[in-house]
């Protein structure tokens, strides 16, 4: 479904992504971890076709982009083939627009419906992603980040695409609506074949939504298998340590500081 | 403080009203008594404001003259009402012009980065350079005296100072994961734009022509006392400040001293509504 070879992203003479290679199956789940500033964003970002690759290959469902800027038609069908849910959840919203709105906004993208279907449309994606109709009529500031991310999968999801990029999308949830989330999209990706990339920095969540995991330094690929033998039996020295840092059964767990959980 | 009245703000709480918030609405209502003037101007003023009248020169404050009469006995007060209007529109076309022109060639630059950026910013520090009054007064002095020529030099002259504001927070917006999303879903640019980006936008340049009026009214008034603008008899309020300098060293300053308020008043009142906006729409603690 998605084929990436020798991606390479550089920022001036900065390398920011450096010959990543991976490719992810039609119903797939694979993890790209790797600590802050290791260039999982940018290979997102690079696959999600907003940002120019500097070298390497990107092909969804066999067929790479024309490159150039993509006119609107191409770039819907594109939609269709793959959405990101971005890593920001305060700046991921418009603002000034209803959160229900923006579901519907990209539920008009995708779908030609009559105003009534739509309006249903909309409700059974935000019902998916266990927001109700209060909060659907609020504006983002009036949600808590885990609310705000939970609206940015279900404009993701309106696009019905065929790979779903997740950047720390799951980190900032609590843990049932997590459990929910997670059910859902492992629901996607059987019923529809929606494979799914998730990318994060916590390796210890990794074994709960992927059968496979690229593990990221600097821009490198140091460790690429089975989520089981990466975490089990890890090569490189790096996986190693992030392992070690996975909090062991009997470690007092404190709470987040992130402010965005709900 | 503790007297201040008690409003609601926009998420519902009650707060008391600082006074600076009370400067605004002030400078508000004076701002709004000035656009009514400017409409129905011509059917409040007490007298003819072009009615001569040689026996009744320099006349001091009566019943009749409440600000008394020029130096050909023309009531004050009629000709500085009748005059809001020529003396607020040029100006308005200004900002209008600037701000609709500005803010395009802002976005424009912010969306599609890279040489159309340079070439506008470019092109704008260049205009930024040449001070916009002495470009309108030599405009003015080629095409000879009126309104329009001075109005386009400083259209052009205020393009610099909306554009780079705006271009500055549409860039910032521009970057902002949600614009990234819309892309991604494949909505259409001037979607993105009409619906996003501007209306996001648009407080921003609401304060930024709010400000810029107050200046631009200084500038054509400028260029009226010049004789370059607005001609005689008309009571443009800068042709009324040099029609009655000759009189001040007289003792009769009233002309000129009445029309310079007004201006003044104006100005004031548009840059304290600007403030106050921007601390209010933009959250700025300015
Ligand atoms: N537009 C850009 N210009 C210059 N450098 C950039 C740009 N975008 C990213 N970088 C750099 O590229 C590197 C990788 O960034 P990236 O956002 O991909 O990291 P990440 O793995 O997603 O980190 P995090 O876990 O913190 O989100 C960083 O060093 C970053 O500073
Ligand atoms: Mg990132």
């Amino acid at each position: 479904m998605l084929e990436v070879r020798n991606l390479r992203k550089e920022f001036g003479d900065f390398v920011a992504v450096d010959e990543v290679t991976f490719s992810l199956p039609a119903q797939g789940s694979l993890a790209i971890v790797g600590e802050s500033g290791s260039g999982k964003t940018t290979t997102a970002r690079m696959i999600a076709g907003l940002e120019t690759p500097s070298g390497g290959h990107i092909a969804v469902a066999g067929a790479e982009p024309a490159p150039g800027r993509p006119r609107s038609r191409a770039r819907r069908a594109r939609g269709r083939q793959i959405q990101m849910v971005f890593q920001d959840p305060y700046s991921s919203l418009d603002r000034h627009q209803r959160v229900g709105d923006a579901v519907a906004e990209a539920v008009a993208l995708h779908q030609d419906l009559p105003a009534v279907r739509r309006r249903a449309r909309v409700a059974e994606l935000l019902d998916l992603v266990g927001l109700d109709d209060r909060q659907a009529r609020s504006l983002p500031k009036a949600l808590s980040g885990g609310q705000r991310q939970r609206v940015a999968i279900a404009r993701a999801l309106a696009a019905e695409p065929r790979v779903l990029i997740l950047d720390e999308a799951i980190a900032a949830l609590d843990v049932s609506i997590q459990a929910q989330i997670l059910a859902l999209l492992a629901r996607l990706r059987t019923e529809t074949g929606t494979a799914l990339l998730f990318i994060t920095h916590d390796l210890g969540a990794v074994r709960y939504v992927s059968e496979e995991v690229l593990v990221m330094q600097a821009g490198r690929v140091v460790e690429h298998g089975p989520v089981a033998t990466v975490l089990d039996d890890p090569q490189a020295p790096y996986t190693r340590r992030l392992i070690d840092s996975i909090p062991k059964p009997g470690w007092k767990p404190r709470r987040r500081g992130d402010k965005g959980a709900d | 403080m503790t007297t201040a009245p008690l409003t609601r703000t926009t998420t519902g709480r009650t707060k008391r009203t600082r006074p600076r918030d009370r400067l605004t609405l002030g400078a508000g209502c004076v701002v709004a008594l000035f656009v009514l003037l400017a409409v129905f101007g011509p059917l409040l003023a007490p007298h003819d404001p072009n009615a001569v009248d040689p026996v009744n020169v320099y006349a001091g404050p009566s019943a009749t003259h409440l600000l008394g009469t020029d130096d050909t006995g023309r009531d004050l007060l009629s000709r500085l009402i009748a005059g809001t209007r020529a003396s607020l529109a040029a100006p308005a076309v200004v900002v209008v012009v600037s701000t609709v022109l500005g803010t395009l060639l802002a976005l424009t630059a912010a969306w599609s980065g890279g040489w159309l950026d340079r070439l506008v910013s470019g092109a704008l520090d260049i205009v930024f350079g040449f001070p916009g009054l002495i470009m309108a007064v030599l405009v003015a002095a080629v095409f000879g005296a009126g309104l329009t020529a001075p109005v386009v030099a400083l259209s052009i002259a205020y393009l610099p100072l909306i554009t780079r504001v705006v271009r500055a927070a549409a860039i910032k917006e521009r970057n902002l994961p949600y614009v990234s999303a819309l892309q991604l879903l494949g909505a259409p640019t001037a979607r993105i734009w009409l619906r996003h980006l501007l209306p996001n936008l648009l407080p921003l340049v609401l304060v930024q022509a709010t400000i810029g009026f107050g200046y631009a009214l200084l500038d054509v008034a400028a260029i009226s006392f010049l004789g370059l603008g607005d001609q005689p008899p008309d009571p443009e309020w800068g042709l009324m400040v040099s029609n009655g300098a000759p009189s001040i060293l007289s003792g009769l300053p009233q002309q000129s001293l009445y029309a310079g308020i007004a201006i003044l008043i104006v100005v004031v009142a548009f840059n304290l509504l600007g403030t106050g906006l921007s601390r209010r729409l933009l959250g700025e603690n300015a």
